[in-house]
């Protein structure tokens, strides 16, 4: 079956793939890239065959991205153009800690980050959505939320602590409130392993990857979200995780419209701990 | 031989929860006696003569005074304030040494140099099948806060439970450590950390008035965001019981306070007291208006979910992302949670283009020589010129007359006489440089000024008479010019043909 592709075709939607893998470029200031982008809205073909060469090089193209017509795309498993967390973790080794818990951290980071970027499912769901985001919300929330589930666990009979023998059935909510939010080196630096820097750390990866851009003052560390971030965890990171979830039988059944949310954590934190 | 009842034995078997909680609190006092057992091992001072484990407890009490509501304490003055202590403990050492050792003291408290800052300990439980299993407790003492990019310490609760309540108690109890805080404040008479204490309380209260103001604001944003369901209404049961205890509590407070400014001969007591009281006041009633906001939440949830109800569902189905995916990922074990995360983290970064190696490149890359060293080194300061010191004994002047003088070549001559004319012609100085030159020309090395092609070399021998000189003692001696003749010379100039006697041992005391 031919689909009448020419040879030129093939090296357009090639270029438009390469275009794609830098998301600094954006075809508003390239004659060649916006042609080759409004082309893949437009022409049905075109789309195919260029999701089609991604495909082969490892690529899942997403989409088109609402306000700058780039295309979005994202590394699959196995990709040469894959972000490790080995690679992105380089501190995983740390003494007496598992690396396992320093790349489950990294990660529920990364997950909390596009959940309070998009905290309803309408949120991701509507094109046009702008989240804001700021490295002590990601923080506070996760850390109040973590501390909701051990008190769920205290009520329920749990045992909240890990058991001695076996350090890797410590729950993820355990380890992420056993890191301090901001610590000190002995040698009054920051340390880059606090809670705190981790997500400053995940906020700059991703700001990097044009998924953020900063608001006001950079020092205050305020975020907001582009079309391209929403795209990518809407088409391809939320529903992998889910499915993972989903194999492990932990995901609640929550209809469209009520969700489970916190909102408003930035005080909680400091009301349920403290003390007078 | 030992017996034991059914009941005993039935009990070593049985759930203890009292039992864990002592453990748990006994753990907590471990960092403290660690710092005396291995106070030995500092190597920067001798640090053996201090109570360490009094001073944690003074970094303690520091910081639990000294952290206010909504930052902390500020770690240079909670070490600048134990400095005292420790000096207080040893009197002759040296303001640095204090200071080193209340930052060890803190140090060790936060536990810096692990990547937690906490402490952990190992304790069994026997759980509701009879079985022991071992589990690790995870706790800190002391903690450090980011607050506007400054960092503030703040005692957790496990050490305001062990170390200002009794050990028996519930150690992660916010609400316990709260109230052991207050009544000892107040039991030992401490007005000003009381005061500290009820303006604590009002920042809470302000607090919760700030949250509720939040969930306000969300509710009329979009009605659905907010669980009225639960959340709320927790947080407001929370703030409702949090006015009622307050307002028992701050009544009491007050008469007390009250009776105590009354009674207090001391004026700055007295001053104290009236202080307390008028904040005591304040926080009774923001209490009252925190309560007043309170009853008004119900109301303006139903407005807005009755204005809200029209809008519109979902365009498309999306996942709720905190509800079906953050949370079930905290709730999972670390071992669990590791494959979905990694599944997220891939697919949630843009996709990284690998550095693309070239061979040829890499060769001549591998073979280009390291790092040139910097082609300017430090500045080179402009050297100052200054006139020198020392200037020239001899000008050209005199080297050119000593220069012909020495020039002996007919027939030897005396240094007596040398000097003699060379004063007399001269002057002093040509007759010190001839000297001076003299005194070289005693045993030269004939074999340097052959190999430098010199073709006369000056010659002295002693006489064997005084020097008769007015200036000058020593051995007289005979001064000769001779030609180096390297046509007769296989291994050097042959100079035994001139009439020069040959002394022994020539003395060298020309110089008086």
């Amino acid at each position: 079956m031919t689909h009448g592709y020419t040879t030129d075709d093939a090296e357009a939607a090639a270029r438009l793939v390469a275009f794609a893998l830098r998301p600094r470029v954006l075809p508003s200031r390239d004659g060649d890239y916006l042609d080759l982008a409004q082309r893949y809205r437009r022409d049905d073909a075109f789309r195919t065959l260029t999701d089609r060469i991604g495909r082969g090089l490892g690529l899942k193209a997403l989409g088109s991205d609402r306000d700058t017509a780039a295309v979005v795309l994202a590394a699959l498993d196995g990709s040469v153009f894959e972000t490790k967390m080995d690679d992105y973790a380089k501190r995983a080794k740390y003494r007496g800690e598992r690396g396992d818990t320093e790349k489950v951290l990294h990660g529920i980071i990364h997950l909390a980050i596009a959940a309070l970027a998009f905290p309803r499912p309408d949120d991701l769901a509507q094109d046009g959505y702008i989240g804001r985001i700021s490295v002590s919300l990601v923080d506070a929330t996760v850390r109040d939320t973590c501390h909701k589930l051990q008190k769920k666990a205290a009520e329920g009979g749990e045992e909240t602590d890990t058991p001695t023998e076996t350090p890797e059935l410590e729950k993820v909510w355990h380890a992420y409130s056993r890191r301090p939010e901001a610590s000190r080196t002995k040698d009054e630096r920051a340390a880059p392993n606090s809670t705190k820097a981790m997500v400053g750390r995940a906020l700059n990866f991703l700001t990097d990857s044009g998924f953020l851009t900063v608001v006001g003052d950079p020092r205050e560390g305020n975020y907001r979200t582009t079309p391209r971030y929403q795209l990518q965890v809407r088409e391809l990171a939320a529903t992998n995780a889910f499915n993972e979830l989903l194999k492990l039988n932990v995901v609640p059944l929550t209809d469209s419209s009520g969700t489970l949310r916190v909102v408003v954590p930035t005080l909680r934190d400091t009301q349920e701990e403290q003390s007078v | 031989m030992t017996f034991y009842g059914d009941d005993e034995q039935h009990a070593a078997t049985l759930p203890d929860d009292g039992l864990v909680r002592r453990v748990k609190a006994l753990a907590c006092t471990a960092p403290l006696q660690a710092l005396d057992v291995y106070k030995h091992k500092v190597e920067w001072a001798d640090v053996r003569d201090y109570q360490m484990a009094e001073i944690a407890l003074h970094v303690i009490d520091q910081v639990t005074i000294a952290m206010d509501f909504d930052s902390g304490a500020d770690p240079v003055s909670v070490v600048s304030q134990v400095a005292r202590f420790a000096a207080v403990q040893q009197p002759q050492r040296s303001a640095d040494e204090h200071l080193a050792v209340a930052e060890w003291v803190l140090h060790k408290l936060i536990n810096v140099g692990t990547v937690d800052r906490g402490f952990s300990w190992t304790y069994g439980r026997i759980d509701d099948d009879g079985a022991y299993g071992r589990h690790e407790f995870d706790f800190k003492l002391i903690v450090e806060r980011a607050t506007e990019g400054k960092i503030r310490l703040r005692t957790t609760d496990e050490a305001i439970n062990v170390l200002v309540g009794a050990l028996d108690t519930d150690v992660e109890s916010a609400q316990v450590a709260a109230e052991h805080k207050l009544r000892n404040l107040i039991e030992r008479g401490r007005l000003d950390d009381a005061k500290v204490a009820a303006e604590q309380a009002r920042h809470r209260t302000v607090q919760y008035g700030e949250s509720l103001r939040q969930q306000l604001d969300a509710t009329r944003r979009d009605v659905r965001t907010v669980d009225w369901e639960h959340e709320v209404p927790n947080l407001l049961n929370a703030a409702l019981s949090h006015i009622e205890n307050r307002y028992e509590m701050e009544n009491q407070i007050l008469s007390h306070i009250t009776e105590k400014r009354d009674e207090a001969d001391n004026s700055r007591h007295k001053q104290r007291a009236a202080e307390l009281v008028f904040i005591v006041r304040d926080c009774i009633s923001r209490h009252m208006q925190l309560q007043q906001r309170l009853q008004t939440a119900g109301d303006l949830f139903r407005s807005e979910q009755d204005r809200q109800e029209f809008s519109g569902p979902p365009q498309r189905a999306a996942l709720d992302l905190f509800g079906q995916l953050l949370l079930p990922a905290l709730g999972l074990t670390v071992a669990e949670a590791l494959p979905t995360l990694m599944d997220y983290f891939r697919a949630a970064v843009a996709p990284a283009v690998p550095d693309a190696v070239w061979m040829p490149s890499i060769v001549s890359r591998l073979f280009e020589s390291g790092p040139q060293p910097e082609p300017y080194g430090a500045e080179v300061p402009d050297p100052e010129l200054g006139a020198p010191t020392d200037v020239l004994v001899f000008t050209e002047e005199h080297q050119r007359m000593v220069d012909g003088l020495l020039d002996i070549r007919d027939r030897p001559e005396l240094l007596s006489l040398l000097l003699a004319r060379a004063r007399r012609s001269a002057g002093p100085e040509v007759a010190r440089l001839v000297l001076h030159r003299v005194g070289h020309a005693f045993s030269p090395p004939v074999g340097d000024a052959v190999r430098a092609g010199v073709q006369r070399v000056l010659v002295a021998v002693p006489t064997g008479d005084e020097l008769d000189d007015e200036d000058f003692g020593g051995d007289d001696l005979l001064l000769a010019s001779l030609p180096i003749d390297r046509a007769h010379a296989p291994g050097g100039p042959r100079n035994s043909d001139r009439p020069l006697s040959s002394s022994r041992t020539p003395e060298q005391e020309l110089f008086a």
